[in-house]
């Protein structure tokens, strides 16, 4: 059963991305402008997936375990460090670059987009190139 | 400042179809959405590796299937260089796993679970992504 849930978390996913229009880098790159043309369209997107998802999570974080699986598998991680502000600004810049973070660019392959394909083979080598450099980082 | 192209209504909605996605994983699956993390672990990790590759299909199919059952065009416009979309991917593939996430594993997932440690990854990012446009609209 885990793993249709899977597959479905990641239809409805795709189709909130459509439906929002993230899955266009322009309408991200208009957020992102905000001392220019600014469209805050993705603030409102962040709004209703928090409203959603957050009273669940506090709901819950007390069971003992997960309905389909043994038990939950998170990070805990509460770490504030060099590496998660150097990360997420790496991260800001290429966002900003191009518009595009991993679950549009992935969902966005689905209209067979060249520049898409080349942003997602480029996201996948620096995956691998974190991965081998640092053995040790739990990915999560 | 101008607000233009805004669409707050599409945007909740598309925003709360997420959300119900990051629910039904925890509460059936156990996990939290971060596409980074499913992305990069379905490629590096044997942990739940079909679980991931799953995910990954439905985020491809998901547009598709809306295409279908609603007759709609998607359209994007991405205007960069080839040279450009690869430093830019290379950037957020190398930033999201030193960083531990990206707009959904950060923003949302870590959000929703009032993570101090997501709420500062998340500013982060943005405030840089909102300095990369602007540099970008100077030269």
């Amino acid at each position: 059963m885990s793993k249709i849930i899977s597959l479905v978390c990641g239809i409805i996913f795709g189709i909130g991305l459509t439906v929002s229009q993230m899955i266009d880098p322009a309408k991200v790159l208009g957020f992102l402008n905000i001392f220019g043309d600014w469209d805050p369209s993705l603030a409102f997107v962040m709004v209703g997936a928090l409203i959603i998802s957050s009273p669940f999570f506090h709901l819950f974080k007390n069971n003992k375990k997960p309905i389909f699986v043994k038990s939950f598998n998170y990070t805990t991680n509460k770490e504030i460090n060099k590496k998660l502000i150097i990360g997420s600004s790496l991260f800001g810049s290429g966002w900003g670059l191009a518009g595009l973070c991993p679950g549009p660019a992935i969902a966005s392959l689905t209209l067979l987009n060249i520049n898409s394909a080349v942003f997602v083979v480029a996201m996948f080598v620096g995956f691998y190139l974190v991965k081998f450099s640092e053995p040790t980082t739990q990915a999560r | 400042m101008n607000i233009v192209n805004f669409t707050p209504v599409p945007a909740f909605l598309g925003g709360a179809l997420i959300g119900l996605a990051v629910v039904l994983f925890f509460v059936f699956n156990g996990r939290l959405i971060g596409i980074s993390g499913i992305a990069s672990n379905f490629l590096t990790s044997k942990n739940n590796r079909f679980d991931n590759f799953l995910f990954i299909v439905g985020l491809i199919i998901g547009p598709i299937l809306y295409k279908f059952f609603t007759s709609q065009e998607i359209n994007i416009s991405i205007s960069n260089s080839f040279f450009l979309l690869s430093v830019a991917g290379l950037l957020v593939g190398v930033g999201t796993r030193i960083g531990g996430g990206c707009t959904s594993g950060h923003g949302i997932s870590g959000m929703g679970r009032f993570s101090l440690r997501s709420v500062i990854a998340t500013i982060t990012f943005m405030i840089v992504g909102i300095l990369t446009v602007l540099v970008k609209s100077l030269v």
